[in-house]
């Protein structure tokens, strides 16, 4: 009965936090596979999300509530996909660069992420460039994500990149950077594996970097 | 000099200042300090810049309080200096203007999102612009400013406080827009409908944009506030998308360009035009040089 998991998308969509917790427990007491509650319910209407906020149709409010609903239905998946072993899309170190203070997008950023099956490491914001590099390594991730809002505070992107490339000796961690000043070109002159000009983006460019659609 | 209100409502176009941060940072302002932390160490600065923008022509000038209310101050921990922080920039810009330009103070937003979307109470938001906006008062503004606003929930909170706090000031309230297929709406979802009826609605006296675009996309905004609202619309308008060159920002709209688009702005029917983002006093004089022009 698949019918189930298509109510936790489409409550997922409606942002009822309420609801999208009863039916994924619904779910997990019907012994429906763990990873197919994930991909198929919450992955899935948040997918949804992700596409008709990057086309205008709905706006922030509504990824808001929708997030929240599938924290609901995650909090209650991770247990079980720990005990079952069942590897996610990997990690992310996200944060927003040294000196800058503005988190809105960064966080949006790490909701679509969570929401693509991500296991999201946020730093928060004003986090020193050898923090990211350190908690990449130690927490053995595939990507940093590195984001800024102030034009002064992009050059401390180059400055992590930097690091990284002293420290990751194997050299298998990937960047990718975004914030509104920031352009493609700005990206590759700083040395970053990727840019991002929006959070729905962010997941296809994190997604491309690490070979998984 | 005539009260704002009286100016304001008598047809005459008026033109207000431009960009406040692109001016801090060149004179020294540094990556990741608070802005409003000039106001403490340096406020001789703001002196300066509020004298730029008065020589440059400007009617109405605005005190460097953007981030000035407790709730964004504390982020840089300075939310118990916020009252000092907002008199201090008060008094910098009537010292160089006296009665000559209208004191305006800006109130930008708390940088939080509110319940039930966010976790911050609206009355946290309320208490916020409340200890602000009594410094900006109690120090003497002509108006308050209430701007950049993309939630209009925490608008309507600032411009009511304003009101509770004096009945008589006067107070500009500004949203900012992001272009979609379906017309100019809020990253929260506000449309311009909306937002211009319920400023209306809540008090503000003069409604309008700020930021986010350059000045063309400013003309369709203001003629849909126009189609909104019978209030007085203020447009300021960034000097066009920045872009990046090498390490520094360029923003592409020249004073020339302005000039001639301001033109259409008065067309529009617009009371206030002035910069946002990347204008520089070449840009107000530009903009005084046209409306004067439309005086005659």
């Amino acid at each position: 009965m698949d019918i189930i998991l298509q109510k936790i998308s489409e409550y997922l969509q409606k942002g009822d936090e309420e609801k999208v917790f009863e039916l994924t427990k619904q779910a997990i007491g019907h012994n429906f596979d763990t990873k197919e509650i994930l991909d198929n319910g919450l992955i899935a209407g948040m997918n949804i999300i992700g596409e008709q906020f990057k086309k205008h149709e709905i706006f922030l409010p509504d990824v808001l509530m929708a997030a929240k609903a599938m924290y609901a239905g995650m909090d209650q998946l991770k247990p079980l996909l720990i005990k079952d072993g069942i590897q996610g899309m990997g990690k992310i170190v996200l944060g927003t660069v040294h000196g800058d203070l503005h988190d809105i997008g960064k966080n949006l950023v790490g909701i679509m992420l969570k929401g693509a099956g991500f296991e999201v490491i946020d730093l928060g914001r004003d986090v020193p460039a050898e923090k990211f590099v350190d908690t990449a390594l130690n927490e053995q991730v595939k990507v940093i994500g590195l984001s800024a809002l102030l034009t002064t505070t992009m050059s401390v992107m180059k400055e992590v990149i930097s690091i990284l490339k002293v420290k990751d000796t194997t050299n298998s961690i990937k960047t990718i950077v975004g914030g509104a000043p920031l352009s493609k070109d700005y990206a590759k002159e700083i040395g970053a594996d990727a840019y991002a000009y929006d959070s729905a983006n962010a997941v296809e460019s994190v997604k491309e970097l690490i070979g998984v659609n | 000099m005539k009260p704002f209100f009286e100016r304001l409502h008598s047809g005459e176009i008026l033109v207000s200042d431009g960009a406040m941060g692109t001016m801090l940072f060149q004179k020294g302002l540094r990556p990741g300090d608070c802005p409003e932390s000039i106001n403490l160490k340096n406020p001789e600065i703001l002196k300066e810049i509020a004298q730029l923008y008065f020589n440059a022509g400007a009617d109405i000038i605005q005190t460097n309080t953007f981030g000035g209310s407790p709730l964004k101050l504390s982020a840089y921990n300075l939310e118990d200096k916020n009252e000092e922080i907002n008199t201090i920039a008060v008094n910098c810009v009537r010292k160089v203007v006296g009665t000559q330009a209208y004191v305006s103070g800006s109130c930008g937003p708390s940088g939080k999102i509110l319940k039930p979307y966010g976790d911050t109470e609206p009355e946290d938001v309320y208490q916020s612009f409340k200890r602000q906006m009594k410094s900006l008062i109690n120090a003497g503004v002509d108006i308050i400013c209430v701007e950049t606003m993309t939630d209009l929930h925490e608008a309507t909170i600032a411009v009511k406080v304003s009101k509770e706090i004096s009945s008589q000031i006067t107070v500009i309230a500004t949203m900012t827009f992001d272009e979609t297929p379906r017309g100019f709406y809020t990253i929260m979802g506000v449309s311009i409908k909306d937002a211009a009826k319920r400023l209306e609605k809540v008090g503000a006296n003069c409604i309008g944009s700020n930021c986010g675009h350059g000045i063309e996309n400013m003309i369709k905004i203001a003629y849909e506030f126009k189609k909104y609202s019978s209030l007085p619309i203020i447009i300021q308008s960034n000097a066009g998308i920045p872009e990046m060159k090498g390490e520094t920002l360029f923003y592409p709209e020249t004073p020339e360009f302005f000039a001639e688009k301001t033109k259409e702005l008065i067309d529009a029917g617009v009371s206030i035009i002035g910069g946002c983002c990347g204008t520089t006093p070449e840009h107000i004089r530009a903009i005084r040089k046209v409306v004067d022009s439309y005086k005659e």
